[in-house]
């Protein structure tokens, strides 16, 4: 059974946030102004963030891209009173946009906080308009928006390896900021698959998972800094 | 008043004199009151319009502070709709003599407010439009869910259960003919008060009031559970359900208190509300005071034993933090000043007890605010960082439309059913004499 999964290297990760910007543009997020962000308006489905380690003057930034978790166990879910969040057999966690009343509930309830609002409707400047995704549908105001692991990709790829008479490959199905990422730290693919990368690097000894003891069960794994 | 309106109020015996009297009398004073009330309802409402028009971005709500003042004032208003229910149901079925004046004045709160209450989560909707999902993609296993239905139960039954003892009062209104004779035709039903009647009505009251104690309960535990089923730090807790119940059950009887002080001057009925009932129901908000201290006592010193860290940014944001004024405002409100007040009887007289009861109304709402907001601006990943609220002018003109839209139909009620039940006013004067034998008979020594 195929469970989509990634695994993310903090050791490669700059903290560049190429995968911030790659998600943005991939799904149709609109950048909101300055005052706005800084109310906590601002969407990043991705977001890299960042740890201070250390005493000064010995002092690092870690950083930790975080997506959501798409949990095996996700809490979002069976709070929603609509089924407008969704987990689907291949265990990407789903929001049906038309369906979702803007209760807010999921977003509590997410101990990852990965669930974004849409305080406002969608805004553009005239000079980005057309440079936005017509595979992804546009949130309008009063609704949850969230990472999708880009599953639109998923549907196209599958298509089209349909068309050639093939099986999909991991190379076929890869999320925006996975393509992106400059120094490969974040992998993606089918976690239940030997085959793919993500299958090995799960059982790395430096793996381990976001809260973990709450019984989520992320499928977004984390390799830590080597020491 | 018109003459022969006051002619026909003459003929009436002295109770429904000066009972029905607010009905047909209306002082300029409350046309004031209405006017003001009515002015800042309608200010709420143009505010709900702007919020509608341009998203839920016009409130001062934010990521991680997704829930502000509708859900705050939603669980508020909520527990004050248990001021009815449960002391008129619980005083009858413990056959507490002294309940007969002030049950119709509580079951009118409960009512009014529910509605008031239930609009507060639809307000808080990003998508109002689609409120209906609710029932067409119906998800059981969401706690709103439960809420839809625990809700609707309860306004359900608790407006038969103020509209059947409501029945020979609306009667007495019909035949005396002071006022719209048509109207209370139509809302009397027919109820001629024969001795059949009344003990069908009687028997019905008595199951309700019995029916109506489990749904009051399940509403407010359930309104807790909303919080406990996530897994936020300081929501999370098994204590909710009890504790919103009680708390619900405190804040309801502080309401009743007020508002029975406010009535008892504003249409004189010291014949009805007397010092009496405002000794007694004061001696139940000092047992709620300091059944209030113990479950928050409970939560905090459990909370603080376990020392796990999410659960401690928020403890100590409340205790000695950035909510340390609201928490020790409300541990005020909420228990120094009503155990002060009420723990003698020389402060339990009408002024004594709505001065508790204001301070357990604000310490209250306080409360909720502090479930509220703490918990949501310290998110669980502490690289989140901390997040902020600060209500925008919006959620203030809401919450004041709220208030004023309650008190104004609670005005208005008051001049359409007699905020006293004449019937059992009456009944209690007949049954002087069988309650004593029943009062003696607790003490008779057996042979």
């Amino acid at each position: 059974m195929t469970r989509w999964g990634m695994v993310i290297d903090l050791a490669r990760c700059t903290g560049c946030a190429a995968c911030e910007v790659a998600c943005k543009s991939e799904n149709n997020i609109p950048t909101v102004s300055p005052d706005q962000a800084e109310m906590g308006r601002a969407t990043s489905w991705m977001r890299v963030m960042a740890e201070p380690k250390g005493a000064f003057p010995d002092t690092t930034l870690e950083f930790y891209p975080r997506p959501c978790m798409h949990c095996d166990n996700p809490p979002c879910i069976k709070v929603c009173p609509v089924r407008a969040t969704y987990i689907d057999p291949e265990g990407i966690v789903g929001q049906i946009y038309p369906r979702c009343i803007g209760c807010r509930y999921c977003a509590n309830a997410c101990p990852y906080t990965v669930k974004y609002f849409n305080w406002y409707g969608p805004e553009w400047p005239e000079s980005e308009r057309q440079y936005r995704n017509p595979d992804v549908s546009v949130r309008a105001k009063g609704v949850i928006e969230k990472c999708t692991f880009c599953h639109h990709r998923l549907q196209k790829a599958r298509e089209d390896a349909r068309a050639q008479g093939r099986q999909l490959r991991e190379e076929d199905y890869q999320p925006a900021c996975a393509e992106i990422c400059p120094t490969d730290a974040i992998v993606f693919g089918d976690l239940d698959n030997p085959t793919h990368r993500v299958a090995e690097l799960k059982e790395d000894p430096r793996v381990m998972r976001l809260m973990e003891d709450l019984g989520t069960q992320p499928k977004v794994y984390y390799l830590r800094q080597r020491t | 008043m018109h003459r022969d309106v006051a002619e026909k109020l003459a003929k009436l015996p002295p109770d429904e004199q000066v009972l029905l009297r607010p009905l047909v009398d209306t002082s300029r004073w409350f046309y004031v009151g209405a006017a003001v009330c009515g002015a800042i309802t309608l200010w709420g409402i143009i505010a709900y319009v702007l919020q509608v028009r341009y998203g839920l971005g016009r409130t001062g709500l934010n990521r991680p502070e997704y829930w502000g003042i509708y859900i705050i004032c939603f669980v508020f208003f909520i527990g004050i709709s248990h001021a009815g229910t449960l002391i008129s149901a619980i005083l009858r079925i413990s056959k507490a003599e002294w309940r007969r004046s002030i049950t119709r004045s509580a079951e009118l709160i409960t009512v009014l407010v529910i509605g008031f209450g239930a609009i507060q989560p639809v307000i808080d909707l990003g998508r109002p439009d689609r409120v209906l999902n609710v029932l067409f993609h119906a998800q059981p296993l969401s706690p709103l869910l439960w809420d839809v239905v625990s809700i609707g139960l309860y306004f359900f039954s608790c407006t038969i259960y103020l509209y059947l003892p409501l029945l020979p009062d609306l009667a007495v209104i019909r035949d005396s003919g002071i006022k719209a004779p048509r109207l209370y035709r139509f809302l009397a039903a027919g109820y001629r008060d024969t001795p059949a009647q009344r003990l069908q009505l009687e028997r019905a009251i008595g199951v309700l009031s019995i029916i109506v104690i489990p749904i009051a309960v399940s509403v407010h535990t359930v309104i807790g559970w909303i919080f406990a089923m996530t897994l936020r730090p300081m929501w999370h807790s098994t204590i909710f359900g009890p504790y919103f119940v009680m708390g619900a059950i405190y804040s309801g009887i502080a309401a009743i208190l007020v508002a029975m002080a406010v009535l008892r001057r504003v249409y004189r009925l010291e014949g009805y509300f007397k010092e009496v009932h405002f000794d007694y129901l004061g001696r139940l908000l000092l047992i709620f005071s300091l059944l209030w201290f113990y479950f928050t006592f409970a939560e905090y010193l459990t909370a603080f034993y376990g020392g796990e860290p999410g659960e401690m940014r928020t403890f100590w944001a409340k205790l000695t933090g950035r909510f340390a004024v609201p928490f020790w405002a409300m541990v005020a409100g909420c228990f120094v000043i009503p155990l002060a007040l009420m723990s003698r009887q020389a402060t339990r007289t009408p002024v004594g007890t709505s001065i508790a009861g204001i301070a357990v109304v604000i310490g209250m709402w306080l409360e909720r605010y502090n479930i509220v907001v703490p918990t949501s601006v310290n998110p669980r990943w502490e690289i989140e960082g901390v997040g902020h609220y600060l209500p925008s002018w919006i959620e203030l003109s809401i919450m004041a439309a709220t208030f004023s839209g309650f008190i104004l139909l609670y005005m208005i009620a008051t001049k359409f059913v007699p905020i006293v039940s004449i019937w059992e006013i009456k009944e209690g004067r007949a049954s002087v004499q069988e309650v004593a034998e029943r009062v003696a008979h607790y003490s008779e020594r057996v042979a």
